[in-house]
């Protein structure tokens, strides 16, 4: 008997020992995760707040090698390719979310759409810029602004249309029902009232699909092309802040790798208010007024 | 005969005294018995069918665009890369010579590249991420796990090019400095970390992929963790399990499936990932056992070489590895998020 | 004025689910109608009948008539055109969370069109009057949104709402089950008050309400009418055993 007690003591120490190296293990690997990712944002702030001046911000490019240049060419340019992006992606993106949400609930059709809108958000941006440019940039025979820009607006349709579906399912049913009730057209009773409620929820989604194509390079590498001048043309190529990142970070001159990092931290700025405000506004419940 | 709870129950009198609400003629002062000018505006706006059906099918047309952009995606790239299919079949995927001069292109080195810094990363980013999710989903108290899963998601929504720049100007020198030697003194004798070393490389590739897909793979399993209903957490922990049995017996035999479809899926990531990977790969098709030598991705060949593609030849060649990257991606995507859904959706996931 | 409501072998399902079997009465004009029954016992989804709301279910299926005056509701018309004939007030008050007072009242007006700014102003008025709300919120109109007015309020905004498209009919379906007492009473006396304007057809689990302020009353059990009489008869003298044992409270 004493050595089927020793061996179930020693069994429960091997479990115990086992519980906290898992524990151990857990820990560690947490701490190696937000490692990196104190070190790159601190890294960033650190050499980018440095460089980001009122020259970064007015002044286009300077030569190779040159000091005193800026980005301001790449941010108009990054604005200008967000524009006519959200001109194509946010209405089409938008209809998409509510048909799946207000039309399609359950149904096959509106499964598989879910389906493949998330699928194709996993597809390389790369590809995208491959086809624009089969598309567009070849038969035109010239880089352009707008190919880059739709390039950037079919990239987005996934995302809202997956966002604003989310964000209209929140909106509870009994609201639905008062405006049918009252016997408001269906159509007016979907835009002007369910995704007037959802609104807050719908604009930040789409912010937060901006911000992620705002970052974007490699689908702007063939069409958009990039540029070192001041250029609004739709026909022309036209420079954005992350192809100029690119350009930089990979030349040999100090002044421009300052730039990147700069550029860098102003997209990363972006990026955090973006995702702050989905967070905020779906947590925080700005819809949960509906209640 | 029926009971005095009845009785309590007054019937309506008409005197009864009303609240605030004035005495009600009819509706808009004009003549009762005559509709009020409210009615008669609303009956004639009609029933409004048309609009409904109007509206509903532009919806529709708009949810289709999602597989419209598939097929455009698709159609392009089988249009343009047309050139070098016909011409080199399917010996394209196994040819190791990329010769642009000589018009001889061949994709497998970057087939390899690909594959073996992807899968580095899943190497590297798997544990980290499955355990970073365990701790999140089971063991982190509460106060901790909104930051924690805000700053990962954050992770996941930094720039490629970010991460790139980031890699070149901290990530390669460290692993030059002071990485690289130690594993060419303690693992040189697989042959996978030897001589020449500089910096740029596989393996630097594989670990800032590792951090790229990270998030993803966390995020996803932790849903799939969160699935997993507490029944059966309690249901082990009543048989006197320890916290980490029950988390292995209770949650992650349950949810392996969805944990394999979300491991499926940052590979795909990885498969596709360009800008940072084209930073610090080395950008040199060679198929070389040794990790810390340059190697070359499907993704990167693009990027670098497309705007120098002199002739159709070479950018069909070029087109058709965006062509099989396209495809590949989707089918991996696709089965992780199948799998993912099984274990999500209320599919009860076998016990085996 | 009101009208009356005809239902003729009236039938709904859910899908499979036989919700409603053959059900007739006749629902008269300008009086309060109640309609009684233990839960699920399908008094709302009768209710949503009647203005082609159970229809928005995509497995919802009705057969039979509901004519007021001549038109059959199913047949001669269009659900968005019979919603504006036949209001309705929900359970739980729902105004529109993102509109002022006013707006909300206005809506159904707005959205239907109707754009003229001082008859809108006449017709928000006079509703928040027959709604006994008008008092506690006329200073408030446009700067108060309809969620942050109290539970009874909210009701009270939604009846407003309701009767800004000067309906014929208002379908009430267990109006005050989420208020308190208080609130309670004031609807039940707005009740009263509409009654010479309106036809009023409310569905309450509460039999000593539908005692108070209704002239007939239906008891519906299991899906069908099991009996429609004068409130006094139901209550005093019920010709069914069935309704009896319900009001005596023998079952819930």
């Amino acid at each position: 008997m004493s050595s089927d007690t020793t061996m179930r003591a020693a069994n429960r120490l091997r479990r115990t020992a086992t519980n906290h190296l898992a524990t151990g293990l857990a820990i560690l690997s947490t701490l190696l995760v937000i490692a990196p990712l104190v070190a790159i944002f601190g890294y960033l702030i650190y050499k980018g707040a440095s460089s980001l001046n009122l020259a970064f911000f007015t002044k286009i490019p300077t030569g190779p090698g040159e000091s005193g240049g800026g980005m301001a060419n790449a941010i108009l340019g990054t604005g200008i390719l967000l524009a006519v992006g959200s001109a194509l992606g946010v209405p089409i993106g938008i209809a998409a979310g509510i048909f799946l949400a207000e039309f399609g609930r359950g149904g096959k059709l509106a499964n598989l759409v879910r389906f493949t809108a998330d699928v194709l958000n996993g597809v390389p941006s790369i590809v995208m810029g491959i086809a624009i440019y089969s598309l567009i940039v070849l038969p035109q025979k010239h880089f352009s602004a707008l190919s880059g820009g739709i390039a950037l607006g079919i990239m987005m349709i996934p995302t809202i249309t997956r966002t604003t579906e989310e964000m209209l399912l929140m909106v509870p049913n009994a609201v639905r029902e008062a405006a049918l009730g009252l016997g408001v057209p269906n159509w007016r009773a979907v835009l002007s009232i369910t995704l007037r409620t959802a609104s807050p929820g719908v604009i930040t989604g789409c912010m937060l699909a901006f911000a992620r194509v705002a970052g974007e390079t490699a689908p702007l590498l063939f069409t958009a092309l990039g540029n070192q001048f001041w250029s609004a043309n739709l026909n022309q190529p036209i420079a954005a802040l992350p192809l100029q990142i690119y350009t930089y970070a990979i030349s040999p001159y100090d002044d421009w790798h300052r730039m990147a990092w700069a550029g860098s931290l102003v997209l990363i700025i972006l990026i955090v208010v973006s995702v702050s405000l989905v967070r905020y506004v779906t947590t925080r419940g700005v819809l949960k007024g509906a209640n | 005969m029926v009971n005095l709870k009845i009785q309590e129950v007054r019937v309506p009198a008409p005197s009864d005294a009303p609240l605030h609400a004035p005495s009600l003629v009819s509706t808009d002062g004009s003549t009762p018995g005559e509709p009020s000018a409210i009615r008669k505006f609303l009956l004639g706006r009609g029933s409004s069918a048309g609009a409904d059906k109007g509206f509903r099918w532009l919806m529709l047309v708009c949810a289709f665009s999602i597989f419209g952009i598939v097929a455009l995606i698709a159609s392009e790239l089988l249009l343009r890369s047309q050139l070098t299919i016909s011409k080199f079949g399917i010996k394209f995927f196994f040819g190791t010579a990329w010769d642009p001069v000589n018009g001889n292109f061949g994709a497998l080195p970057f087939i390899y590249g690909t594959l073996v810094s992807s899968l580095v990363a899943l190497v590297i980013a798997v544990p980290l991420a499955i355990g970073l999710s365990i701790f999140i989903t089971e063991m982190c108290p509460g106060f901790l796990r909104g930051p924690l899963s805000f700053f990962t998601e954050l992770l996941a929504a930094i720039p490629s090019v970010v991460y790139g720049l980031w890699a070149i100007f901290v990530l390669v020198p460290i692993l030059r400095e002071h990485i690289n030697p130690l594993l060419m003194h303690t693992l040189g004798w697989t042959g996978l970390f030897v001589q020449p070393d500089f910096g740029f490389g596989m393996l630097a590739a594989g670990v800032i992929l590792s951090i790229m897909i990270l998030p993803i793979i966390s995020s996803l399993t932790r849903e799939v963790m969160t699935a997993v209903p507490h029944a059966q957490r309690e249901a082990v922990l009543a048989l006197g399990a320890t916290r980490w049995e029950m988390i292995r017996m209770g949650v992650l035999r349950n949810a392996r499936i969805g944990i394999v479809g979300s491991v499926i899926l940052g590979l795909g990531r990885a498969l596709g990932e360009t800008m940072a990977v084209t930073m610090v790969i080395g950008n040199r098709p060679d198929i070389v056992k040794n990790l810390l030598a340059p190697g070359y991705s499907m993704a990167s060949v693009i990027a670098n070489e497309f705007s120098e593609a002199s002739d159709d030849t070479y950018l069909s060649a070029l087109i058709e590895i965006g062509l099989a990257l396209f495809i590949v991606t989707i089918i991996v995507n696709a089965l992780a998020r199948l799998l993912v859904w099984a274990v999500t959706r209320g599919a009860p996931p076998r016990v085996a | 004025m009101g009208v009356g409501i005809r239902v003729t072998n009236l039938n709904a399902w859910y899908g499979t689910n036989h919700t409603l079997l053959d059900i007739n009465l006749h629902i008269p004009a300008n009086q309060a109608t109640a309609l009684i029954g233990p839960s699920g016992c399908g008094k709302s989804t009768f209710v949503r009948c009647l203005n082609r709301m159970h229809e928005t279910n995509p497995i919802a299926k009705v057969t039979g008539s509901v004519r007021i005056g001549e038109i059959d509701i199913y047949v001669d018309a269009s659900p968005v055109e019979i919603r504006r004939r036949i209001g309705m007030v929900f359970q739980r008050p729902n105004p529109f969370p993102t509109m002022s007072i006013y707006d909300n009242v206005a809506s159904g007006l707005r959205l239907n069109g109707f754009g003229n700014r001082r008859v809108l102003d006449e017709v928000v008025e006079r509703s928040l009057k027959h709604a006994a709300l008008w008092d506690e919120v006329k200073d408030d109109l446009k700067k108060k949104s309809g969620a942050s007015l109290s539970g009874g309020q909210q009701q009270r905004l939604c009846i407003a709402r309701a009767l800004a498209v000067d309906p014929e009919v208002l379908l009430m379906d267990e109006p005050a089950s989420a208020l308190d007492p208080v609130s309670t009473a004031k609807i039940e006396d707005l009740i009263f008050q509409l009654k010479s304007q309106y036809t009023i057809v409310i569905v309450t689990h509460n039999m000593q309400q539908a005692a108070r302020v209704a002239e007939r009353t239906g008891f519906f059990l299991n899906g069908k009418l099991v009996e429609f009489d004068s409130t006094h008869k139901i209550f005093t003298n019920p010709g069914d055993k069935r309704t009896e044992d319900y009001i005596t409270g023998r079952f819930g």
